[in-house]
């Protein structure tokens, strides 16, 4: 059951993840990245982040992707134009990603043994309680700084994005 | 990978997370070299982090600790202002430049 479940959202997150890549329209992209981070939300459940996966839901897919999806209906560029591309891009990109992800897959061989399996409930530390005690305790220090740097990512947005006054 | 049949039943390999985020990161770096439009390139890096996130959250799962979701917690956030500066950079380039067009923004390079 559980690797039933881990198929098919592992399916959705890749066809999804295509699609962002295929799509030429914005839009279409930013619809398919959110497909992606649900179903990776689904996945971070069954390894048992319970809290992430609620962080992944209400910040990744609510929160960054209204932003990007507002931003694409304000600037309301359509599609893309077909770009011209070197010989060697188009023979060899392709290849060069499948040797890329064959060599991540084989070191992943490589490194952990085959018998490590994961079963849904077998670890209950993602919970909000265990996360919250140890983001205040051990992890004080980089979550106070944490605030200091979304401080920093508020004044620029707002200094970038305003109107010039003369 | 060869695996017996009550492993299916068992669970799933651990494996098997590693190698989607392998995926789904390549996907990224794909759309991050291959489209043209800056919105659609932002979005593959933020694909690319999100692939990044579940290797923190299965390593999590592999040594019973969790201070791998505080990891992808943290991604998270800077993710998030990430997207509020780069967005913000975005709307300023269109509006000097009228184009999304990635290869077009290129007064640094000439």
């Amino acid at each position: 059951m559980d690797a039933v479940l881990f198929l098919i959202f592992a399916a959705i997150a890749v066809v999804c993840a295509l699609n962002l890549v295929i799509q030429t329209h914005p839009i279409a992209s930013a619809l398919s990245l959110i497909g992606v981070m649900a179903s990776l939300a689904a996945i971070y459940l069954q390894l048992g982040g319970e809290f992430i996966a609620a962080a992944q839901l209400v910040v990744y897919a609510g929160a960054i992707m209204v932003l990007f999806v507002f931003v694409i209906m304000l600037l309301n560029e359509g599609k893309e134009r077909k770009a011209k591309r070197r010989l060697w891009v188009t023979i060899a990109g392709l290849p060069l990603l499948f040797v890329f992800v064959a060599l991540i897959h084989f070191m992943i061989l490589r490194v952990l043994p085959p018998s490590d399996s994961v079963k849904f409930g077998a670890f209950t530390g993602g919970n909000a309680e265990a996360i919250g005690i140890k983001l205040f305790t051990a992890y004080l220090l980089p979550f106070e700084v944490t605030s200091v740097l979304i401080l920093i990512a508020i004044v620029g947005a707002i200094v970038l994005a305003r109107k010039e006054v003369d | 990978m060869q695996l017996p049949p009550f492993q299916m039943i068992a669970g799933v390999p651990l494996t098997w997370y590693l190698t989607l985020s392998a995926v789904l990161f390549a996907l990224g770096v794909a759309g991050f070299l291959f489209r043209r439009n800056i919105i659609t390139v932002f979005m593959s890096i933020e694909l690319m982090l999100n692939a990044v996130n579940l290797s923190f959250v299965a390593f999590s799962y592999k040594l019973k600790q969790n201070d791998g979701h505080i990891y992808s917690f943290f991604v998270m956030v800077v993710a998030a202002a990430e997207a509020a500066v780069g967005l913000a950079i975005i709307l300023t380039v269109f509006k000097n430049r009228q184009t999304l067009e990635i290869d077009e923004v290129s007064s640094l390079k000439d």
